[in-house]
């Protein structure tokens, strides 16, 4: 499990509009990557270009490649249906199945390749997943439950339980903290710490502090105005980031004077 | 800041706040509370309407109601020909309405969608009298080659039973004439149900590797359960009470169990054919019909309702 990425002259266009230009990056395996910059940057949008979920959005296409250990996701017979089961995603607010049980909604993405599944494998699956969520020990007696009975932290870790249950290359995710309180916060970051060891995960975050605190490597994304497309400004190791950037923009949003 | 102030200024805005606003919102409360105790007032005057003029037909002799053996035996036979041709159109308009609603909500091309949307609530209004017309002028003579070859080819089976009508005006006809006078129910309330899918959730199923069928089998039904439960339910109370169309592409007759032999009635029909006539008991039966036909709605309204409920936990509303 666990493959690198690595980005080539990605333009992300919504309609006529570019919205994120000519990025290049290379992303390790089993490393933790936080996107930074200011709203409206590019960086959620960019995140989505990793598994193809801005097609979802209407309009929006790319230029460029993406390359996973070196296959291109937008190849002409990928199917985006592939590249999304290996390269899972949690989202800014946690979405578990209203309508599944805890159970299920952890398996659900499980059972989409692979419909027939013996009880005692969904079992082992469920108590993995939930167990490399951190999540095992405060759901295990009410699995059958709705997963729309959790806390906000826990239904974050729950989708995260997800994630992983289909044993993706990689996991994105998209401001993953920012509905959660700080106690969850927290939880979600010693798993981010602990998920490195088997996945890539790249996180687009707002919060500077948590950037510095989960990423090995940081990317600061930034726009020269309304209107302009967003850029990566900055790519680098954390510490560098944060401590001697290259670029004063970098600088001075790190050091909190915008954005 | 001091109790002291904080207490003058609360005191100073409960002086300031304007008697208007208040006016306001004594006016709405008492308009909603005036429309809600009218809707049940109605509904209340119905049926005692119901219960009153129907009572004498429970304690008359029971020679002298029609078919001369007491009201059950008058009833039952309309009751079942009211659920089957119910039934026969919901079993038809219920995957139809539904598949047609996920078309334009998440298939169609936004464009197509927009257009097909409206057509389908164009349908919805179109009045029954007209959807009685063109079955009984265009649908049914068509149907009756069907039936002829049906109870040829597959009599055996009782409720294709032989001779078929050769007008076409049988339970089945209407069931969908029926059927096709309910789809636009169906559809136009399900497609706003499915519009209002999270969009959390659709792109929950979508990262996770879904594809766009699997995304509305994990996302989007089980979000609209409930709300396609009670557009079938609204359809089923058109079916049920639907008068013209029915009366226009069915000949009447007594309960057979062939659906391709004239025959059968509903109650809403039995009705409104008699009802011009009716005098005296006869009056009274018919109003009785028409409390049956109440309770049936009631019935299976409040199955609907339990069923609903049951999963309520899972539905998403917490």
């Amino acid at each position: 499990m666990s493959k690198r990425i690595d980005v080539k002259d990605l333009n992300v266009y919504y309609s006529k509009f570019l919205a994120v230009e000519d990025v290049n990056i290379n992303i390790e395996a089993r490393s933790v990557t936080a996107f930074i910059g200011p709203s409206g940057c590019g960086k959620s949008t960019f995140l989505r270009t990793l598994n193809r979920m801005h097609e979802v959005i209407p309009g929006a296409r790319v230029e460029g490649e993406v390359l996973l250990d070196g296959d291109n996701l937008y190849a002409d017979a990928v199917d985006p249906v592939t590249v999304r089961g290996q390269i899972g995603m949690v989202f800014q607010r946690p979405n578990p199945f209203p309508t599944m049980s805890i159970r299920d909604n952890v398996l659900a993405g499980v059972k989409l390749n692979n419909k027939r599944m013996s009880k005692s494998d969904g079992d082992d699956l469920v108590e993995q997943s939930l167990r490399g969520a951190n999540l095992w020990n405060e759901v295990k007696d009410r699995l059958g439950r709705p997963g729309s009975g959790l806390s906000g932290g826990q239904q974050q870790r729950l989708c995260i339980a997800r994630a992983i249950a289909v044993s993706p290359q990689v996991i994105l995710m998209d401001e993953p903290c920012s509905a959660l309180d700080p106690i969850s916060t927290l939880a979600i970051e010693d798993l981010i710490n602990e998920l490195k060891a088997d996945y890539t995960v790249v996180i687009v975050t707002h919060n500077m502090q948590q950037a510095a605190r989960v990423s090995d490597k940081t990317a600061f994304f930034n726009i020269a105005g309304t209107g302009k497309p967003g850029k990566l400004i900055e790519y680098g190791d954390t510490t560098t980031i944060f401590n001697k950037p290259a670029q004063k923009a970098t600088e001075d949003y790190v050091s909190g004077r915008f954005g | 800041m001091s109790t002291n102030s904080l207490k003058a200024s609360t005191n100073s805005l409960q002086a300031s706040s304007t008697d208007r606003g208040r006016a306001g919102d004594k006016i709405f409360s008492g308009i909603s509370l005036a429309a809600g105790i009218l809707i049940l007032a109605v509904l209340f005057s119905v049926a005692v309407f119901l219960l009153v003029q129907a009572a004498p037909i429970f304690t008359a002799d029971p020679t002298e109601v029609t078919g001369g053996n007491g009201f059950a035996p008058y009833i039952l036979p309309i009751v079942i020909g009211t659920v089957v041709a119910a039934a026969i159109a919901l079993l038809i308009a219920t995957p139809i309405g539904i598949a047609v609603a996920l078309f334009i909500s998440h298939y169609a091309p936004r464009r197509l969608a927009r257009a097909f949307g409206y057509v389908v609530d164009l349908l919805a209004a179109i009045p029954s009298v007209i959807y009685g017309a063109w079955g009984y002028i265009i649908l049914a003579p068509q149907l009756a080659r069907v039936y002829t070859w049906l109870a040829e080819n597959l009599g055996w089976i009782p409720i294709f039973a032989g001779p078929a009508s050769q007008t076409g005006k049988t339970i089945l006809t209407a069931g969908i004439v029926l059927a096709v006078m309910v789809i636009p129910i169906i559809t136009s309330l399900s497609r706003e149900i499915f519009l209002q899918t999270p969009n959390l959730h659709e792109e929950a199923a979508l990262a996770m590797g879904a594809t766009r069928w699997e995304m509305v089998r994990m996302a989007v039904l089980p979000f609209a359960r409930p709300g396609i439960i009670s557009a079938t339910m609204l359809g089923l109370g058109r079916a049920l009470g639907e008068t013209m169309a029915v009366a226009l592409v069915l000949s009447p007759g007594a309960l057979v169990g062939s659906l391709v032999k004239s025959g059968n009635q509903t109650i809403a029909a039995e009705i409104a054919l008699n009802f011009p006539e009716a005098f005296g008991l006869r009056l009274n039966e018919l109003i009785a019909a028409g409390l049956v036909l109440f309770v049936i709605t009631l019935v299976v309204n409040m199955i609907a309702r339990f069923i609903i409920t049951r999963h309520k936990e899972f539905s998403g509303a917490n």
